[in-house]
């Protein structure tokens, strides 16, 4: 089995549904971050069978948990001080996200107008339905 | 400052206010003939809309304003590339309210947001339509005396007919009301809608005939089944006179049933069933104006 080494300050994000890690490193643009990032696929999870975990050395302020949230509100995020577990953050399904999907529809008002924020709304917080400020276009597709 | 979006916008008591003061203008159209003296409203029409052009243009003319606009895209700035928040900022200069259609939906609202001035959304693609809504609320009230404890027949395009969707999200928040759906199953109303219903313990029917129906109804509300909807001619041919009100069907009807229609009308009601008193379409149109002389008062807080 591989090892991945213990982070000292920064956050463990467990529980990422399995081959959808690599997904999250880009929507939470992990990319633009000068810090060590671990990505680990297809772990081993009593709960799920296979798991994706992302280890992260930065501060926890430098995340978005809106975005995570979005993506997937049961990852679990942990954060990490001085080697260990200090705090389980709770991921809750943010009322409005802003610029983090297009709306797709060709009659919306987004699809012309020039800068204007792609803004989507929670609708129906049970069924975990967003739908687009403007045109009211549910969003089907998943990140 | 407020806009108007949606139909929904408006709780049930502003509305109220909203219709008294519709119903207090039609009582006394001189009182009001003078109430926007040197106010300005601005029609926006990205795409052609005649009658609901027309119906704010009257409407701000008999509350003594006056009325600017273009009437499609071609002949204003967003033929050269302007985009709707630059437009609505200069139009905030030149008008006190602005009325605006547009083929892309949520135009309106991105147009109220940067407006300082009052934006009624007068229809956004297949969005919304609100003053379309209020029209319709006003004349059931008007002509019925309530807006609860009726059922309303919805019969034609189902699935696509805005004022269907916008109808029945604006009547669900009151008692009583029933539904009975008439299409073509290619036409039914969306699921979202039944479901909707369903969760608000809200009785509906699907039915495939009207004539069934009939005495069960105390107000039919008509839509166009247009052609292209069908899958095939057969289907159009043999389904198309099934959703044509006539004479023989108004037999049926209670005898204080309503008929109501968005218009414009093709030939879904058959020019036989005009001057029966139960004929409330052209009626409707009369509202239409009463509602945005309403609606203009309203939003310019005077």
């Amino acid at each position: 089995m591989l090892n991945v080494g213990k982070i000292e300050e920064g956050f463990v994000l467990d529980h990422i549904k399995a081959g959808k890690s690599l997904s999250l490193y880009h929507h939470l643009q992990l990319d633009k971050l000068d810090c060590t990032v671990a990505i680990i696929k297809n772990a081993k999870s009593s709960k799920m069978e296979k798991k994706d975990i992302l280890k992260v050395e930065c501060d926890i302020n430098m995340l978005n948990l809106d975005v995570l949230a979005f993506i997937d509100h049961n990852i679990t995020v942990n954060v990490i001080k001085d080697g260990k577990i200090v705090s389980k953050k709770e991921l809750l399904l943010p009322k409005e996200i802003k610029n983090i999907i297009r709306c797709r529809n060709p009659r919306c008002i987004t699809s012309i107008e020039q800068e204007l924020p792609h803004i989507f709304v929670l609708s129906d917080e049970k069924k975990e339905i967003y739908r687009c400020k403007y045109c009211e276009e549910k969003y089907t597709e998943h990140l | 400052m407020r806009h108007l979006m949606n139909p929904l916008d408006f709780s049930v008591e502003e509305l109220d206010r909203l219709f008294d003061l519709a119903n207090d203008i039609e009582a006394n159209t001189d009182k009001y003939a003078h109430a926007c003296a040197g106010k300005i409203l601005a029609t926006c029409f990205y795409e052609p809309s005649t009658r609901t052009r027309l119906s704010f243009e009257s409407a701000m003319l008999n509350l003594g304003g006056q009325v600017i606009g273009f009437s499609d895209a071609g002949s204003s700035s967003a033929a050269k590339g302007e985009s709707v928040s630059d437009t609505i900022r200069v139009i905030s200069c030149f008008a006190d309210i602005c009325a605006m259609r547009h083929p892309k939906e949520g135009a309106p609202m991105v147009a109220a947001g940067k407006s300082s001035i009052p934006v009624i959304n007068a229809g956004d693609g297949g969005h919304q339509h609100p003053t379309q809504t209020l029209t319709d609320l006003l004349t059931i009230r008007s002509l019925k005396g309530r807006l609860d404890h009726f059922t309303i027949g919805l019969c034609g395009d189902l699935k696509f007919g805005r004022t269907v969707h916008s109808l029945i999200n604006a009547l669900v928040r009151y008692e009583g009301i029933k539904f009975i759906f008439i299409s073509p199953r290619e036409l039914m109303v969306p699921d979202y809608v039944t479901e909707m219903l369903k969760e608000k313990n809200i009785p509906y029917e699907e039915v495939i005939r009207l004539e069934n129906i009939m005495p069960k109804l105390d107000m039919l509300y008509m839509t166009r089944v247009q052609k292209e909807r069908f899958f095939n001619e057969e289907d159009y041919v043999r389904l198309k006179d099934f959703y044509i009100l006539d004479k023989a069907k108004m037999k049926l009807a209670k005898p204080d049933m309503l008929v109501l229609h968005p218009l414009p009308r093709v030939n879904e009601i058959s020019v036989e069933v005009d001057d029966d008193p139960r004929a409330a379409y052209f009626k409707q149109v009369q509202y239409g104006v009463y509602v945005r002389m309403a609606l203009i008062l309203t939003l310019l807080e005077i």
